[in-house]
Order: C-alpha cells, then sequence, then structure tokens
C-alpha cells in the first residue's frame, strides 16, 4: 500500500509503513489511543518499527513522544488508560490476559536519568534474572559480561562488580543501565531521552553503543535532540499535539520532509 | 551601609541568636545532668539491682528492663510500621480512606503518652489479663511509637526516586518485588535511622510504661533465660520498672539514703543512651547502606 499524506482534520500527516513486506515489522500500534483522565492525550499514531533498526521520536515538550514510548511496553498501565491495539510479533500485547511482566522483559526499557539500583554493579544486572529463577553462578557471570561488553562499559567496571553502582559515573550509570536491560533478553529496547544526562563525551559513546546493538535488537529512542536523531536513526517519528505528524526514513525527514509541520519543526522555525 | 543591608544584618543575627539559644538550652540541659550524675556511675550501679532502704543500689534490673522492652516493642512495631508505611506510600491512593488512615495516624502521634499508657492499661492489662508485665507494657509502647515510625518509614519511602520503581518495573518485575527488593533496600538507610531516633524516644518513655509495664522490679535469675518461668530475665508476664519509670519512682516515692545520686546517676544513663541513639542514627544507617551495596 502506498504511503501517502493524510488528513486529519486540519493537519497533514505523512505515515510510512512497511505493508509490502509486513515481515520486516516487529512492533507496531494501530488505533492506540492514551487518555490522562478524560484527556486525550495521544491518538493519530498508527507507527510500524522495523526489525534492527534504530527510529528516533522526535517533537517539542508535551508532544506525547514520551507518553508513546512508554504505552510499548505498558509502562503507563499506572498513569493512564490506553486503548487500541498494541502489536508485538503480531500479538495484540494490550489486552487483558497478556502477561504484563513478560512484555516488559521482551520490550526492554532504558530511561532518562540513569537509576541504577542500590546494589552492586553484578547483582544491578543479575537481580531480575534471579528473581526469575537463574542461580547458575557461571551463567549469570557469563550474562555479566556480555551484556557489559555489549553496553561498552566491561572495561571500566570489570574490576568493580561487586562494588555499588551508585557511585558510578553518569555514562557508565547509564551503559550499566543499558546492560541491565539486556540482560533479560528483550528483542526492543526502548530508550527514553538516554543522553539527556550526560555529557557530550559520554553522548557519542552511547550512540556508538547503540549502533552496535542494532544488529541484535530494534530500538527506538526518544530524543529532543534532532542533530542525534539524525545522527542515530534509521528511521524518525515526528510527534506534535499527541499525533504522530510524520514518520519515514530519518534522512527524507531531515532533508525532504513531507508535512509543513514538520519542515518547520526541524529547520527551527517552530513556534 | 543601606538600611536595607543592615536590617538584613540585624534579622541574619536575631535569628542566629535564637538558632543558637537552643543549642544552649540543650548543652546546659545535658551538661548539668552529665556533671550531677556521671560520678555516680559505676559497674556496680549499673549492674547491682535497686534497693528500696538502704544505700548503695543499683539500676542492674531497670536497664535490662528498658532495652529488653525497647527490644520487644520494636519486635512487634517495626513489622507494622513497615507495612502500614509501605502501604500508604506505595499503594494507597489519594482518597477518602487514605486521608482516614493519615488522619488518625496524625491524631495517635499527639494523643499524650500518659493517656495512651491508661488505655494500655485498661486493654491489656485488665481486659486481657496481661498484668502488669513485659507484654502489656510493649504493646502498649507499640501503640506509642507506632505513628511516628510509620511516618518515619514513609518518608524514607518517599525519598526513592521514582526511577527505582520504574527501572524494577522496566525489568518485568512486579511491583510487589520492586518495593520489596528494591525500593526497601534503597530506602533501608532512612528507615533504620528513624527506627534508631524512634528508639530513643520509646526508652526514655515512662508514663506510658507506669500503668502497664508496672512500677516493680522484683529479683530476676539471670541464670534461667527460659521464657516461660516467672523469675526468668525473659519472662514476659513479669512487671518490669524500666529506668524512665525508675526515675519517675524515686522522685516521688523514694526512701533511700542516698536518692539524690541514684537519681541524677540513673538519669545520667538514660539521657546518655538516649544520646547514643541519636547520635548514632545517621551514622548506622549510612553503614549499613554502604556494606548493602557492595559485596564487600
Amino acid at each position: 500500500m502506498e504511503s501517502k499524506i493524510h488528513k486529519t482534520g486540519e493537519q497533514d500527516r505523512f505515515i510510512y509503513n512497511f505493508n509490502d513486506d509486513p515481515s520486516q515489522v516487529v512492533m507496531e500500534t494501530i488505533g492506540m489511543k492514551v487518555y490522562y483522565g478524560d484527556e486525550l492525550a495521544m491518538h493519530n499514531d498508527d507507527i510500524q518499527f522495523k526489525k534492527n533498526n534504530i527510529t528516533s521520536l522526535i517533537g517539542p515538550s508535551g508532544s506525547g513522544k514520551s507518553t508513546y514510548l512508554r504505552s510499548l511496553n505498558r509502562m503507563n498501565d499506572d498513569v493512564a488508560r490506553v486503548t487500541g491495539k498494541i502489536l508485538y510479533q503480531g500479538v495484540d500485547i494490550n489486552q487483558p490476559g497478556i502477561d504484563v511482566y513478560e512484555v516488559r522483559r521482551k520490550i526492554g526499557m532504558v530511561f532518562q536519568r540513569p537509576n541504577p539500583f542500590a546494589k552492586s554493579i553484578y547483582d544491578n544486572i543479575t537481580f531480575a534474572l534471579k528473581r526469575r529463577g537463574l542461580t547458575d553462578k557461571k551463567k549469570l557471570d557469563e550474562i555479566v559480561e556480555t551484556t557489559l561488553k555489549q553496553a561498552a562499559v566491561w572495561d571500566q567496571v570489570k574490576d568493580s562488580l561487586h562494588k555499588s553502582a551508585l557511585y558510578l559515573s553518569g555514562g557508565q550509570a547509564q551503559r550499566v543501565c543499558i546492560a541491565r536491560a539486556l540482560a533479560v533478553k528483550p528483542e526492543v529496547l526502548l530508550l527514553d531521552e538516554p543522553a539527556s544526562a550526560l555529557d557530550p563525551v559520554s553522548t557519542v559513546q552511547l550512540e556508538q553503543t547503540l549502533r552496535e546493538l542494532k544488529k541484535d535488537y530494534t530500538i527506538i529512542i526518544v530524543t529532543h535532540n534532532m542533530q542525534q536523531a539524525a545522527r542515530l536513526s534509521d528511521y524518525t517519528v515526528f510527534f506534535n499535539m499527541g499525533e504522530a505528524i510524520e514518520y519515514n526514513e530519518t534522512r527524507k525527514v531531515f532533508t525532504r520532509p513531507k508535512v509543513q509541520l514538520t519542515e518547520d519543526y526541524v529547520s527551527g522555525n517552530f513556534g | 551601609m543601606k538600611d536595607t543591608q543592615l536590617q538584613s544584618k540585624i534579622a541574619i543575627g536575631i535569628l542566629k541568636g535564637i538558632a543558637f539559644s537552643v543549642v544552649l538550652i540543650l548543652a546546659f540541659l545535658i551538661g548539668y545532668i552529665f556533671v550531677t550524675g556521671l560520678p555516680n556511675i559505676s559497674w556496680g550501679f549499673l549492674t547491682r539491682p535497686a534497693r528500696a532502704f538502704q544505700a548503695g543500689g543499683g539500676i542492674g534490673i531497670q536497664l535490662f528492663n528498658s532495652f529488653y522492652l525497647l527490644i520487644l516493642a520494636m519486635l512487634i512495631s517495626i513489622p507494622i510500621a513497615l507495612g502500614a508505611a509501605v502501604y500508604l506510600n506505595e499503594y494507597a491512593k489519594d482518597n477518602l480512606f487514605t486521608s482516614i488512615i493519615r488522619t488518625s495516624i496524625e491524631i495517635l502521634s499527639s494523643l499524650p503518652s500518659v493517656v495512651v499508657g491508661l488505655f494500655g492499661f485498661l486493654l491489656f492489662v485488665i481486659q486481657f489479663g496481661y498484668g502488669f508485665s513485659i507484654l502489656s507494657g510493649a504493646l502498649t509502647l507499640t501503640i506509642f511509637n507506632l505513628p511516628l515510625l510509620t511516618r518515619n518509614i514513609e518518608e524514607s519511602l518517599s525519598s526513592v526516586s521514582d526511577d527505582q520503581r520504574q527501572g524494577g518495573l522496566g525489568l518485568g518485575l512486579s511491583k510487589f518485588e520492586t518495593i520489596v527488593h528494591i525500593v526497601i533496600p534503597a530506602a533501608l538507610p532512612g528507615i533504620i535511622s528513624g527506627v534508631i531516633l524512634c528508639s530513643g524516644r520509646v526508652f526514655g518513655e515512662a508514663a506510658a510504661l507506669i500503668y502497664t509495664a508496672g512500677q516493680s522490679a522484683p529479683a530476676l535469675n539471670f541464670a534461667d533465660w527460659n521464657p516461660f518461668n516467672i523469675d526468668s530475665p525473659l519472662s514476659p508476664l513479669r512487671p518490669a520498672e524500666t529506668l524512665a519509670v525508675h526515675i519517675w519512682k524515686i522522685n516521688s516515692e523514694g526512701i533511700m539514703p542516698d536518692l539524690s545520686q541514684v537519681s541524677s546517676g540513673s538519669s545520667a544513663v538514660l539521657v546518655l543512651a538516649i544520646l547514643i541513639f541519636n547520635l548514632s542514627a545517621r551514622y548506622i544507617g549510612k553503614k549499613i547502606f554502604e556494606k548493602m551495596t557492595s559485596e564487600i
């Protein structure tokens, strides 16, 4: 099916899709709406996420990009009401009877501020596995090493695995949090402005890590930094006022946007 | 100098003076108690049983009773307070039921301890038939202690950043797992400090115990640790005068010749113990946190 500019109300929208090859799609939302109380916070947001790609969600503050992201692994359950379909591997995970804890293990999340637990680095990574009954020390050691290597922080912390994770620098702590999310073997990794609390050097390193990770994971990242989205991602969604306005290959979103609003935003004439 | 600058200088000076006077009052009080009391403290004084009519009595049994009661009261109140605090901070929605709970806790915490004591007397001593006993005292102290302890623990829990909870949920842990294994450990330093501070308050409490744990300290057989024997130190059903009650009692009806020495010595011990509780609270909380977060 051809992607084309939709007219919904006053607003033009352009949403790319992979309907010619659905096997590439690992996650998608169909008719999803998010309500805070009675207030509709998110709608018109049918997005398909391509496997082993990085998709950026951009948009001004309050545009709903974080709300959208957090709905994908049901982290909004406590604060909002989410209706519509969220398909993961073709299964609607937004329906009663779905094991939400399993969903969150399959669709991992890394948060804006690094949030290591008040435990050792080792325990931070193995904790969730131990809670699921994995006690084989050798296996746990192996997972700790692999995930820390994947998160590109193994060399810095390998000698202090049993020290508290609270004393790590912001960049290292955020990587340990990524390793922690990887330890439960997710397929999709959601990142909510993961670099906003990091310095520029750590940010560049983090982006490099994410590029490496996309070989094995599908990554969806919220960022308020447009350069970051442009550098890092394969696809970009632009959100505004609780709607997905434009979804396309990153290159196209930033160079030849189809919707005027997107053009205004990426060129800085927004407001 | 401009008027406004002068004004603010004077204001700051006055506020400093007020703050300093608080320190002064405390220093004077503690200083006086220590100067008059510390010379009377000796190993014998701390270990001998009290004497009603002769000089040379000690506070051994009272001291033991105070600690034993404190431990029992804490054993009962910590799980209850922790449960209440976890419920209030983590689960309770902002509704009428929650605000009724909160108001009740506030009212309970402002009840005079002598009223709590008389309530304990009626309920535990008379109604339940526990008599003047450690058990009655510990249960009454629990009522006395619960509101503040709950509040303390709740504050420690709420000081744990929400990011920690999100982190736990994001890993596919249930809310309960997240609270038990992530939030409570992260709050532990605060919880422990709170418990120790409450201990100081419980340790020095007299009015709530006069009619519940009783005003007599029968001789104990420190060779018998079977809690079911009535003269065992661990027996929960024996009457147990604590140090704070002892001070109150000898000052109101004591007739021993060395009354003032015993009284000032006991006061110094009591204040010293409470001071240690207070000063150690933060340190111990921090140490435990360090120990817990790293495995070495």
